[in-house]
């Protein structure tokens, strides 16, 4: 047991009172604005549970929740599949292929630009007549008439999730790729000898050992997808239009506080939308979790590879797959 | 068997050359097209730059200062970086080296807030800013730094990790103070993590788009973000060449950067996902 060395609070008193002063109190006093009905000005008319009665029967809120999860959960979907395949190719040890930082680099820069610069380009590029994407498409015959991206509700919302997508495969696919080098070349050597081909070496080995960090990359896009604004904001009027489809729950959130100055229901939305983050998180996390736990060594055919590896003197293949899989 | 081989790879590296074609291929159109004349830009596509770069030029700063808003997003950014950097080192160093009643649940309590999303408390972060007199000025988006959960938490575990108590014992010997051994020992040590973690907080920071947009109201304090909004709705968005120009500005610089640090940014995202 150390002596206690009260020297240590005033280390760490900056940041507290700072926390305290900018956080947390914030955090508070949103929490007591969800109660009342305020529009910025004289104080808080206290109104009990009116906002969340609201809330739960508000159309436009429910209407900005789906769009929400339509548009992460297209892009999730298909940037997670993007990144998996390159991670199946980078790890294959048969194709050998070159140049993974020069293809790293590219795919990771659109994360870096800043969103509102790219969102702002995309409402130009995407225009109707004059946008280059139509332009390119026609130009290659792809399309016969220029698709009007950002006035219908379905392609509005594909644009953000392409945008989406674009913006993050490069850093799934970086995130893939640091739980791919932390695999042991052990397991690809031991498939490769037993003759594994590359299908079953990414379902039986990559895959599996990727779980942990796919939950990771899962949980953290989750937590920044409901949190969507600035992209829908700036690529069309900033109301969410076409027809709401790009009403994202922040967004209205914004829209309520600083735009109709409901500072009350705004608090309310903001409450809402963490306790969906938070519930959301906690079901990916558990469901992943299980599956990570859950996965071991069942099939056959894993079974049978575990006893090569052994024979081979290859030390207990399986058991430490199992083993880095309770990482986490 | 050798043929199939040979044309395997040739159709993956075709594949991951059109990917890497993809990435980059807006930012290419959008250089393109700040050197053209919006009367080309209409008409149609082109891969080939215009000599229109000079008028574009002009015509956007006829209405928007875009330097102006680089210049507030440097100011903001590089403050935020620096404040961030020093006082989560000094947090890291108060909860690494010294044993007080209450750290562990102050610690865990910072974990636990570092979970909480910024949407949050907006809105009574705008009130408190509001009832401070702090709207309209830089110190909501500057000051709050001081308190960055995360970089403490990882500035904390490198510091457990590298920090040897014989050393402070040694110049706690010849006499130092506790402020000085942070400064002369401590800091130094976690330089490496502080650089790291700086590189994410200056990013960070530098395309942060909400919390200015909601706290600052002139636009001659307006950072780049919130200037591109601004561009979007005002007399430029006439004119496509010199839009795409202002894009362009706010954009080239973070490439430039990036091609000198990208090693670096890209072997920090994978060190954090691997530990984190």
């Amino acid at each position: 047991m150390k002596k206690l060395d009260h020297k240590g609070y005033y280390f760490i008193a900056p940041f507290f009172i700072i926390f305290l002063i900018f956080n947390i109190y914030p955090v508070l006093l949103t929490f007591y604005y969800t109660f009342t009905h305020y529009e910025g000005y004289g104080s808080p008319e206290f109104i009990g549970l009116a906002n969340y009665a609201r809330i739960f029967t508000d159309t436009q809120f429910l209407e900005a929740f789906v769009n929400t999860w339509k548009i992460w959960g297209f892009n999730f979907a298909l940037q997670l599949g993007i990144a998996l395949f390159l991670a199946a190719l980078f790890s294959d040890l048969r194709f050998r292929i070159k140049g993974l930082g020069f293809f790293r680099a590219i795919f990771y820069l659109p994360n870096l630009i800043t969103i509102s610069s790219v969102a702002i380009l995309f409402n130009i590029m995407l225009d109707w007549h004059y946008g280059s994407v139509n332009q390119f498409l026609m130009n290659i015959g792809l399309i016969s008439e220029p698709i009007n991206w950002l006035n219908q509700p379905f392609t509005a919302q594909v644009s953000v999730s392409l945008i989406l997508t674009w913006m993050w495969f490069g850093y799934t696919f970086i995130v893939l790729m640091a739980g791919v080098s932390g695999i042991s070349k052990e397991y690809y050597e031991a498939a490769l000898i037993d003759g594994a081909n590359r299908i079953q070496t990414f379902l039986y080995i990559t895959l599996p050992l990727l779980k942990p960090i796919m939950l990771y990359v899962m949980i953290t896009s989750l937590i920044g997808g409901l949190q969507l604004f600035d992209l829908p904001m700036l690529l069309t009027d900033g109301l969410g239009n076409p027809e709401g489809a790009l009403n994202t729950m922040v967004l209205y959130l914004y829209n309520q506080a600083f735009r109709y100055n409901n500072y009350g229901y705004a608090a309310t939305i903001a409450y809402m939308l963490f306790l969906i983050t938070v519930v959301f998180s906690a079901i990916t996390f558990k469901s992943m979790y299980r599956e990570v736990n859950g996965s071991k060594a069942t099939s056959k055919s894993k079974k049978r590879k575990a006893k090569n590896a052994k024979k081979r003197g290859n030390v207990h293949v399986y058991e430490k797959v199992s083993k880095q899989n309770t990482y986490i | 068997m050798y043929m199939r081989r040979y044309l395997n790879k040739t159709l993956i590296y075709s594949l991951l050359i059109l990917l890497a074609v993809i990435s980059f291929i807006p930012f290419y159109m959008m250089i393109v097209n700040a050197t053209r004349e919006t009367k080309d830009i209409i008409m149609g596509f082109s891969f080939l730059p215009g000599n229109a770069l000079i008028e574009n030029y002009k015509t956007m700063m006829d209405y928007v200062n875009i330097w102006a808003g680089f210049k507030n997003s440097l100011i903001v950014s590089v403050t935020v970086t620096v404040l961030s950097g020093y006082f989560s080192a000094l947090t890291a160093f108060g909860f690494a080296v010294y044993n007080f009643k209450g750290k562990n649940k102050l610690f865990i309590f910072m974990l636990l807030m570092m979970m909480v999303p910024g949407q949050l408390g907006l809105i009574g972060f705008y009130e408190l800013n509001k009832a401070l007199g702090f709207l309209d000025t830089f110190i909501p988006l500057i000051v709050p730094a001081i308190a960055s959960p995360f970089v403490v938490f990882f500035l904390r575990q490198y510091l457990a990790s590298t920090l040897h108590p014989s050393l402070l014992e040694a110049a706690r010997m010849d006499g130092a103070s506790e402020l000085k051994i942070f400064h002369t020992i401590a800091l130094p040590i976690m330089m490496p993590a502080v650089a790291t973690m700086s590189i994410f907080t200056f990013i960070g920071s530098w395309n942060n788009y909400i919390l200015p947009l909601v706290v600052i109201f002139s636009p001659e304090k307006y950072t780049l973000p919130v200037l591109m909004g601004f561009l979007k709705g005002s007399q430029v968005a006439q004119n496509l060449g010199s839009m795409y120009l202002g894009i362009a500005i706010s954009v080239v610089p973070i490439m430039i950067a990036f091609l000198f640090f990208s090693k670096y940014i890209i072997s920090s995202i994978s060190a954090g996902s691997v530990k984190g």
